[in-house]
């Protein structure tokens, strides 16, 4: 029955017919979490005793910067699936996804370089999660750049897949020999700055915020790729069928 | 399979010992790169001593980075991979016969010439042993992880500027751990724990990286 589903979420026609579907609740949840979110972050979550209302950017930050592991996950999941049973979907929502894990990932630096501007007292620190952070921009950005390179796109999916594959083995080994670089560097200057143990008031927005970046990340993904297997499927039937219809 | 293996092996030794001159263009490369950075921050031997290690690894980074199409580039060129791939030996197998004769002709003289630079540097005698061994267990961790970016991105025309992209994250292990490891041994500290991660990582390259690359050189062949 599952199994059913899933094979029939793998061809083109019916993943645009669901995920059609499924777009508008996604986006209603997305939009009730995003509200419920910003505002116990922003106005209800009492201010922190230390830094102020600064600290207020981490309902911004620290979802950005999780959300860009796990837009990885996802696409090493669909690279693996990709190149296993040659799905044309799971290609399609693996590269669809690399786009938008390097926003995030981008946000998220962004974000982490203001936010250390008035606790760091600098833009940038070499910090652990940082610069682990700025790697993984980096494997985002190669995996795009591979992707755009290879012209026939079936294949491009594939050395993309293999290639997500790659860095998903290499992320924990990257992230933790960043975290021992910077420890034995730089001292307790950056490990002093523990985050207090978070206010439950506090804690509850983030987690909402958190839902709410994947939510948003699920609908910016399947519209880009609903957007490509139209133009991926321009010349079959059903597409034409789709478009004589509405006119 | 064996005899395979020690053919490819062999093979890729000859042709690299019939074209002596591209045989030293790797390792000119890493004394040039080392060389100027003296010139870049100063010659006062107290900061030179402090960044040796780093200097001399991303110099060993960047020339096996330089050197890296060569695995498959000539091969993929004259059609002798695609034999390689239509043959009934492993191809995971026939490419880490690859990776290790690369490692022979590019990454061995910098292992040789790297700890002689370091006495240039002012690096003292405990650091340039740890240097050596650093270089021995790191150089092909480089020559493995690059195959399977070379194997990505044989097939384009203009792969070099990516194939940098692709690899060099993936270096940067490699990189911290060796660094680390000559640092902490200069200023008379224990080595085991950054050495032991070299170690695990060069026994992880080897024996993973082969099987990815050859699924992508499937890819970029077909």
């Amino acid at each position: 029955m599952i199994m059913r589903f899933i094979h029939k979420l793998g061809s083109p026609p019916y993943f645009y017919q669901f995920s059609g579907r499924l777009l508008p609740w996604l986006s209603g949840i997305c939009l009730i979490l995003f509200a419920y979110g910003l505002y116990g972050g922003l106005v209800l979550a009492p201010t922190d005793y230390q830094q102020g209302d600064s600290f207020r950017i981490i309902y911004i930050h620290v979802p950005a910067a999780w959300l860009s592991l796990f837009v990885y996950m996802v696409m090493a999941f669909s690279g693996a699936v990709a190149l296993i049973w040659r799905i044309k979907i799971t290609e399609i929502i693996l590269i669809n996804s690399a786009h938008i894990g390097a926003a995030f990932t981008f946000l998220a630096l962004i974000t982490g370089s203001i936010w250390g501007k008035p606790m760091w007292g600098t833009w940038w620190v070499w910090d652990a999660r940082l610069t682990s952070e700025l790697l993984l921009l980096f494997l985002y950005l190669g995996i795009i750049a591979l992707y755009s390179a290879i012209d026939d796109k079936r294949k491009a999916a594939r050395a993309v897949a293999i290639l997500a594959l790659v860095g998903v083995v290499n992320i924990p080994i990257i992230h933790y020999s960043v975290e021992w670089w910077s420890t034995l560097h730089q001292g307790p200057t950056v490990t002093k700055f523990d985050k207090p143990s978070i206010d439950t008031r506090m804690l509850i927005p983030l987690l909402v915020m958190a839902f709410a970046y994947k939510f948003l990340y699920a609908i910016v993904v399947l519209l880009r790729a609903r957007n490509d297997v139209l133009w991926r499927e321009r010349r079959s039937q059903w597409v034409t069928a789709l478009f004589d219809g509405s006119k | 399979m064996l005899q395979a293996f020690l053919v490819i092996l062999q093979r890729d030794l000859i042709l690299a010992i019939r074209h002596r001159a591209e045989l030293m263009n790797p390792v000119l490369f890493f004394v040039l790169v080392v060389v100027l950075f003296p010139l870049g921050v100063g010659a006062e031997i107290s900061i030179l001593q402090k960044i040796a290690p780093g200097i001399i690894w991303i110099a060993a980074l960047l020339s096996a980075l330089l050197s890296l199409d060569r695995i498959f580039r000539t091969d993929m060129e004259d059609g002798s991979l695609e034999q390689m791939l239509i043959s009934a030996q492993p191809m995971s197998l026939l490419i880490l016969a690859k990776i290790i004769a690369h490692w022979m002709i590019t990454g061995l003289p910098v292992v040789l010439v790297g700890p002689l630079l370091a006495l240039f540097l002012g690096l003292s005698t405990e650091g340039i042993e740890t240097l050596f061994i650093t270089l021995l267990l790191g150089t092909p961790i480089l020559s493995a992880i690059g195959s399977v970016g070379v194997a990505l991105t044989v097939g384009l025309r203009r792969g070099g500027v990516i194939l940098s992209l692709l690899v060099l994250p993936l270096y940067v292990p490699v990189l911290i751990f060796a660094s680390q490891a000559v640092d902490a041994s200069a200023a008379g500290f224990a080595t085991t724990a950054p050495v032991a991660m070299l170690s695990a990582l060069l026994l992880l390259a080897l024996s993973l990286t082969p099987w990815a690359a050859s699924s992508a050189l499937k890819m970029s062949v077909s």
